[in-house]
């Protein structure tokens, strides 16, 4: 074997352990019995689920962080979607701004949108309140539904709906069986994407949210500033669960959307 | 008619943004070149300096203003944002402004505010180069915040300077910005560009299991990669933990709270956006070039110079700029990672709004951060023909 795929392949061996093994080298930490957080354990226990399960405090941060998620998505997919259909194969000098303009808050530094909403939230006394989290998680989701939304649109068969009408559909009905089922997997994606942003957001929390609407994210942030306890690592390892069962569902979704490609292209 | 309805369609989220997004974005970096605490603060004082030009004396009206102004603003609390405003120009303002204050609200009625009851308090309070101040400070608008974004001010005669030593810092703050940025780019670059290569000769099975673990990763709340590190690297950290028990070193190494730390965990976070981008460009290169190459006599190495890096240079720079233009606006790994010195502009934005309430250099240095951003956007547009942004 030659010297530069030995090195290349050591490469590649140590980039995807550095991308996992630090997540994954924590884990079993949140099970000792003691606070040291280091190895080797002294002993297992369950204690630090028992004490997250007897607190308050992340319960309650786990219910605002699904709150402000779910209904920035489903304000973000509704928005989205019927901006995506709008867009769909537009083009000129106001369709290329509006584009622009709806991408922009993914390209925008988190911290600037974040303070730019602090401050102008605040006079609307929108600050430490649901509503001004949920606008504001609504703001930095949306670009993720219109993305794949928008593709999957322009990638749609015209045909399709044409063989509909001819086959005596009319145009709800076409748009219910035909359009719908096929953009469906990729808003689905979408909407994945917009509650991972939402649910992921510390920066506009920090600014935004107040004592009662404290995230997930700002709970661990504000933890994080003062001591690490295995405690926070079992948040974490539950965090982890969790985002592992949206990324398996994101596979799922996204290997769906390939072979409907692949079975439209075939046929 | 179809054109209307799609109009209609689009109507909803573009007003949204609008409301939520640009008027905001536009008012915050508004601060960065308006004036609000003086002229709230002074409007007699201003109005009396209308005509008043740098090398004329000061007018007896001005005094007897402001000390007008000083009773009016004592309530609202407006005297000390613009103590404090006045102060970036002109060091020691404050205090003797507030001094002032308090002396002007004791006086009884009757009393002369004169040049000599003010030169008794502070003579700061009535020389020219602090109503100079005054009347730049009191315009709608000014380059004042700009200026100091970027280490420079005016002197009292209105020329652009260099801000005195002791109170540079900012430029500093940009360039480590960037250099920061740069070490995390290259070190993504370095570790994921054997990745994206692996990615295109793998079989579809050993690919797929690869992406998962790209991929799991990039789905991992940010706030878990963090604490992740922070267990690691700290000093009583498993690394450390690891390393002494084999005897490697003997001292913990110090590698968090630091540039190294930043380095790496914001590397850690930024990795799978070098990666995705690259192995979409790479994945289109025909596998048959490089065996041409090699039939036709060149070494690998030259294959890989000649052929594969041109090919791949796409990829490759819209992955960097992809990774620059998110590391260049990072704020939460290097807040909870980093020492004070490894903070970023971003740190500087949130603080200046936050904490001393400097809205106009928060607005300024953010200006800074957006544009360069922009310009790098642009660039990564120009080099992946506008299809910079996608979702895996």
């Amino acid at each position: 074997m030659n010297p530069w795929r030995i090195v290349f392949h050591l490469l590649s061996a140590a980039a995807l352990l550095f991308l996992i093994a630090p997540i994954l080298a924590v884990i079993p930490l949140s099970f000792s019995s003691n606070s040291i957080l280091s190895y080797p354990m002294p002993g297992l226990s369950l204690r630090w689920y028992e004490s997250i399960a007897s607190s308050s405090r992340w319960y309650v941060a786990l219910a605002n962080s699904m709150i402000i998620g779910i209904t920035a998505t489903a304000i973000s997919v509704v928005l989205g979607t019927m901006a995506s259909f709008g867009l769909a194969r537009r083009s000129g000098p106001v369709a290329a701004a509006m584009r622009v303009l709806i991408l922009s808050p993914m390209i925008v530094p988190i911290v600037l949108v974040a303070v730019a909403l602090y401050l102008f939230l605040a006079p609307l006394q929108l600050t430490n309140t649901m509503t001004g989290m949920i606008l504001a998680h609504t703001v930095i989701a949306v670009p993720f539904v219109v993305i794949p939304v928008l593709t999957a649109i322009e990638q749609l068969d015209g045909n399709m709906i044409r063989a509909a009408a001819s086959c005596g559909a009319r145009p709800w009905t076409a748009f219910r069986r035909v359009t719908v089922p096929s953009i469906a997997p990729s808003l689905a994606s979408g909407a994945l994407f917009a509650f991972a942003a939402s649910f992921d957001d510390v920066v506009i929390a920090l600014f935004v949210a107040g004592p009662n609407q404290r995230t997930l994210p700002r709970e661990m942030y504000s933890s994080l500033r003062e001591t690490i306890s295995p405690e926070l690592i079992a948040v974490a390892t539950i965090m982890m669960i969790f985002s592992t069962a949206l990324f398996l569902l994101m596979q799922n979704l996204q290997r769906r959307r390939r072979r409907m490609l692949q079975s439209a292209a075939r046929s | 008619m179809a054109r209307y309805r799609k109009t209609f369609f689009l109507m909803p989220l573009i007003g949204f943004l609008l409301i939520f997004f640009v008027v905001p974005m536009v008012w915050f970096l508004s601060y960065a070149v308006r004036e609000t605490e003086v002229p709230r603060a002074l409007p007699r004082t201003l109005e009396a300096l209308s005509h008043w030009q740098q090398d004329q004396p000061v007018p007896d009206t001005a005094f007897a203003a402001l000390a007008g102004d000083m009773i009016e603003a004592a309530n609202s609390g407006s005297m000390a944002d613009a103590a404090r405003r006045l102060n970036y120009e002109l060091t020691g303002v404050r205090s003797a402004l507030s001094k002032a204050s308090r002396v002007v609200r004791r006086a009884g009625a009757g009393t002369d505010f004169d040049i000599d009851f003010f030169n008794a308090i502070d003579p700061v309070l009535t020389s020219p180069a602090f109503f100079a101040v005054v009347k730049r400070a009191g315009n709608a608008m000014s380059d004042h915040y700009l200026l100091a974004a970027v280490d420079l001010q005016r002197t009292p005669a209105g020329a652009v300077v260099r801000a005195p030593q002791e109170n540079r810092l900012y430029l500093t703050v940009l360039w480590r910005t960037l250099e920061i940025a740069c070490m995390v780019t290259l070190a993504c670059l370095f570790l994921g560009f054997p990745v994206a290569v692996l990615l295109t000769t793998s079989s579809e099975k050993v690919a797929d299991t690869i992406l998962v673990l790209v991929m799991l990763p990039f789905w991992t709340s940010l706030l878990v990669r963090t604490t992740a590190w922070i267990v690691l690297l700290q000093k009583e950290g498993i690394i450390n933990g690891v390393l002494l028990s084999l005897g490697l070193i003997a001292e913990p190494l110090t590698m968090i709270f630091n540039r190294t730390g930043v380095v790496i965990a914001m590397t850690h976070v930024l990795l799978p956006f070098m990666i995705l981008p690259l192995y979409g460009t790479l994945k289109a290169i025909p596998r048959g070039y490089m065996r041409a190459a090699a039939s036709l006599g060149a070494r690998p190495f030259t294959a890989f110079h000649r052929v594969y890096l041109p090919l791949a240079a796409p990829g490759i720079a819209a992955g960097c700029i992809m990774v620059f233009i998110l590391s260049v606006g990072y704020y939460v790994t290097p807040a909870l990672v980093g020492g004070p010195s490894d903070q970023m502009l971003s740190a500087f934005v949130a603080n200046y709004t936050t904490g001393t309430g400097n809205w106009g250099l928060a607005s300024a240095l953010g200006l800074i951060l957006l544009i360069v951003t922009i310009i790098l956007y642009l660039l990564a547009q120009r080099l992946s023909g506008g299809r910079a942004i996608s979702l895996g």
